[in-house]
């Protein structure tokens, strides 16, 4: 098998993102002073206006509220520092949850089986979508979208496209309960995130993650099989994909066919933000939890201020990008 | 005598370029410290200066790819701002670069003329005959025969570099800045250079010529200004300075002689190779590495020495033949395959097989060998700060430098991390792609030093090198390749450079 390269080479954007960075061990948190600074720009000005925003109740809101979009992205945090791409997750996540509530009816099986089967269809679709990329070369922006629109048609299928609805209150507990005053979503989140970040900064694994996406043949010459690196990082992905799911499918009480368009690009945008480079070798999952924080900010302070929602998608998409241009200006001046 | 920088020439020449106190600071290091130098027309300029120096920095600043903190640049007198490469092509300065900078997947045509090409006035349509007869004539005048039309991502790094000073010279300046370039390049290659270097001259076209080589130096240039830690030590009319004071200019301190190679002992046999192919490439390559044997590869570009190294390291496994490694049987058709069998490589081509270059220093050193700083699968930070000071030290890279991504460390830093790199995974069998390259005289000692010590401690060392001398140098035997076969195998003590080349030379 030949080494496929198949990313889109952004050296010039790369070499930014790698001048304020250590590279493998993430630090992306500590050095993302504009997303920082955007975050609490943001969070000010809400406070301004609408002095509830600052109320525990709505601050535990915004983290249930970015608590999906927050495990998609740290999962396709991995995709990115490998190096690839993947559109598959809003599709995942419809497919997973209706899988989970397929078997979450009360009194049939016991909770871990339907968290465990969304889980485990997730990572299987994003091990198949690793060996197509890997084994058979093909692009992942191609390998992912038919994965999207496969695995759409396949909980269409398995749902009769209908909502798999009569949930156990076991299994919706997933999505609305809390624990210790914390909703469940978000200790979800968090011990992901952690996770990751232990894994991508401390375990050798995550160290080859990079070393794969910053330059594929160096790291095979240094011995690495990237393939397998490659395929464990889109397993991963489509497993936190599941896992996405199912709370999903928890919060809303049903397994929808329909749900998630769309939310891969409002991961990547959270990757992207949080300084992880497109082009693979650079960034980390502290910088992905900024970045999903700042867009759920951003919505919950739409939703105060009652901004219609057209016009809420026409300010986030702005918002999202300065916030990335002015990162990057701040980082070219501190580096040049 | 007191020879200083614009004092030692009396002519009242003006200067064609001029560069007054440059100053460049990166992330903390400053690069450059208020550096001065002065170019006349028709004059080769040599500068010169340790890894690190500062010397692709100044000259990244003339040619626009760099912005400086402060200083200003004269150009005929006239003071100018080169905000961007394309100003600096305006002002008549064209730039070779040390970091080849190349389109894989575009021709060698396109590459050369990129961003000229002669195209329709208003349709901006490629004339392609027109395309390639430019580039032809451009890479005829460096003797190279292959064809235009070649993807560049299917060249050598020699033949890279070649199309890149033919870019260079396609845009007929007045200042062409050439950092490095023979440090990829074997015998035949640099006297074509030489000769273009010359007309240039002739031409009136000043030439900035930077080289670790200082026979090349002293062979070529003019004048020769020493950058030491971002400073200016002075600039030199070529007869005022000899080999001695120039290497005590650039390092601040005497060398000791170079090391000179014990014979070998005769240990056990570590490598052998019999009927190794792969088709194109070699064919019928059959040898044996002892250990505590240095084994020199000659030959020129393209004959076949890169393939030949890339096999034993399993990079693309040869086709055909048999491979023993310590009396075994082995297949090396994946680099950790080769890697668990105590064989490493450092490549010729750092960029593309030897660094991760948006990785720290010290990511990359431990790279192929991380288990070595790991409890189970995880990394112990404190033992990978160990190692890295304890390598990257040796070979003389500075601490502060280890946690940076090795896209800034200067050429000759890159190269020192990815023979660290190589070093770190612990072989018992070492290939050398040309481990010099671009390092600088006193870092070349010490790698120099390294061979005869991994040769003594029995190691065994397959040498690739274009550079004869330390073919000669180094080497306990010489294996020349001649278009992907075996052509002779020479004793140093006994063969010459010409020898050497005449075996290696295609029998036409
Ligand atoms: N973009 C950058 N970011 C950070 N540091 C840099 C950058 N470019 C160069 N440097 C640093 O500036 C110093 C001068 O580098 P430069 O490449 O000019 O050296 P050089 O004299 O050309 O060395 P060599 O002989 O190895 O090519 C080095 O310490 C290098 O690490
Ligand atoms: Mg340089």
């Amino acid at each position: 098998m030949r080494p496929q390269d198949s990313r889109p080479s952004v050296g010039g954007t790369r070499r930014l993102l790698c001048a304020a960075k250590g590279g493998g061990t993430d630090r992306s948190w500590l050095t993302r002073y504009g997303l920082v600074l955007a975050l609490v720009a943001m969070s000010t000005l809400l406070f301004l206006a609408k002095p509830n925003f600052l109320t525990l109740g709505n601050l535990v809101n915004v983290l249930r509220q970015i608590s999906i979009n927050g495990i998609l992205a740290v999962g396709v945090t991995y995709v990115l520092l490998a190096g690839g791409v993947d559109l598959s997750l809003g599709s995942l996540v419809a497919l997973t949850g209706v899988v989970a509530a397929s078997f979450a009816h009360p009194g049939e099986y016991p909770l871990i089986v339907p968290v465990g089967m969304g889980v485990l269809t997730g990572m299987a679709c994003g091990t198949l979508n690793g060996l197509v990329v890997t084994r058979g070369g093909v692009a992942p922006f191609i390998v992912t979208l038919g994965m999207m629109t496969a695995a759409r048609g396949l909980a269409l299928v398995l749902s009769g496209g209908r909502p798999v609805s009569n949930l156990s209150p076991a299994f919706t507990r997933l999505g609305s309960g809390d624990w210790l005053g914390v909703p469940i979503p978000v200790l979800l989140l968090a011990a992901v995130a952690v996770c990751s970040y232990l894994l991508l900064a401390n375990v050798r694994l995550g160290r080859y993650l990079y070393a794969v996406g910053g330059n594929e043949d160096a790291a095979r010459a240094a011995g690495l099989r990237v393939a397998s690196i490659k395929t464990f990082a889109y397993a991963v992905c489509g497993a936190f994909a599941g896992l996405a799911g199912v709370v999903l499918a928890a919060r809303i009480t049903t397994g929808q066919p329909n749900a998630g368009i769309g939310y891969e690009l409002d991961a990547i945008a959270a990757v992207v933000m949080g300084g992880t480079s497109l082009s693979g070798g650079v960034g980390g999952v502290g910088g992905t939890v900024l970045g999903a924080l700042l867009i759920g900010v951003i919505n919950n302070g739409l939703d105060l201020l009652n901004v219609s929602s057209c016009y809420q998608q026409i300010v986030k998409g702005l918002i999202i990008v300065s916030a990335v241009w002015l990162d990057r200006r701040a980082r070219r001046r501190r580096t040049a | 005598m007191a020879a200083n920088r614009h004092t030692c020439d009396t002519s009242t020449r003006p200067y064609v370029l001029e560069v007054r106190g440059v100053a460049k600071a990166f992330a903390g290091v400053q690069a450059l410290a208020g550096v001065g130098l002065g170019v006349y027309a028709g004059e080769v300029h040599a500068l010169v200066g340790e890894n690190g120096a500062g010397k692709s920095t100044l000259m990244k600043i003339v040619a626009g790819l760099e912005p400086a903190d402060a200083g200003e640049l004269w150009r005929q007198g006239r003071r100018v701002h080169v905000r961007h490469p394309a100003e600096a092509r305006r002002l008549g300065m064209a730039m070779i670069h040390q970091e080849l900078m190349p389109f894989p997947d575009l021709s060698v045509a396109e590459n050369l003329l990129i961003g000229h090409e002669p195209a329709g006035r208003w349709t901006g349509w490629i004339d392609r005959r027109r395309l390639h007869a430019a580039a032809a004539g451009l890479l005829d005048r460096l003797g190279a025969d292959w064809s235009p039309e070649t993807r560049m991502g299917d060249l050598g790094v020699a033949e890279q570099q070649l199309v890149e000073i033919a870019r260079a010279l396609a845009h007929r300046a007045e200042v062409v800045i050439m950092d490095e370039p023979t440090a990829a390049l074997a015998g035949r290659e640099v006297a074509r250079l030489f000769g273009v270097i010359g007309e240039l001259r002739q031409q009136g076209v000043a030439v900035i010529y930077i080289s670790h080589k200082i026979e090349e130096v002293l062979r070529l240039a003019d004048r020769v200004t020493v950058l030491r830690d971002g400073r200016s030590l002075g600039t030199y009319p070529i007869g005022t300075v000899n080999r001695e004071r120039l290497i005590a200019l650039m390092v601040g301190r005497e060398l000791g002689t170079t090391a000179t190679q014990q014979p070998a002992r005769e240990g056990p046999v570590a490598l052998a190779v019999r009927g190794l192919g792969r088709a194109g490439k070699f064919d019928e390559i059959s040898f044996q590495l002892r250990q505590g044997e240095v084994l020199g590869l000659a030959g020129l570009m393209g004959a076949g020495r890169t393939d030949l190294a890339h096999a034993l390291a399993g990079l693309e496994p040869a086709e055909r033949g048999e491979i023993w490694v310590q009396g075994r049987p082995v297949r090396l058709d994946h680099p950790r395959v080769a890697l668990d069998r105590g064989i490493a490589l450092v490549s010729e081509d750092r960029k593309r097989y030897g660094l991760v270059l948006c990785l720290p220093a010290q990511h990359n050193l431990t790279l192929a060998n991380l288990r070595r700083c790991c409890r189970g699968a995880f990394i112990r930070p404190r033992e990978e700060n160990r190692v890295a000071d304890e390598r990257l030290g040796a070979l003389g890279v500075r601490p502060a430098r280890r946690l940076q991504p090795v896209q800034f460390l200067s050429g000759g830093n890159q190269q020192k991390v990815a023979l660290a790199k190589a070093l770190f995974t612990e072989p018992q069998i070492l290939i050398l792609d040309e481990p010099t390259r671009g390092i600088d005289i006193a870092a070349k000692a010490d790698v120099y030093a390294l061979v005869a010590e991994l040769a003594r401690a029995g190691k065994a060392i397959l040498l690739i090198s274009s550079e004869l001398p330390e073919l000669l140098t180094l080497s306990h035997r010489i294996l020349v390749l001649r278009a992907g076969r075996l052509a002779a195998e020479l004793d140093p003590r006994r063969t010459t450079q010409e020898e050497i080349l005449q075996y290696a030379m295609p029998a036409s």
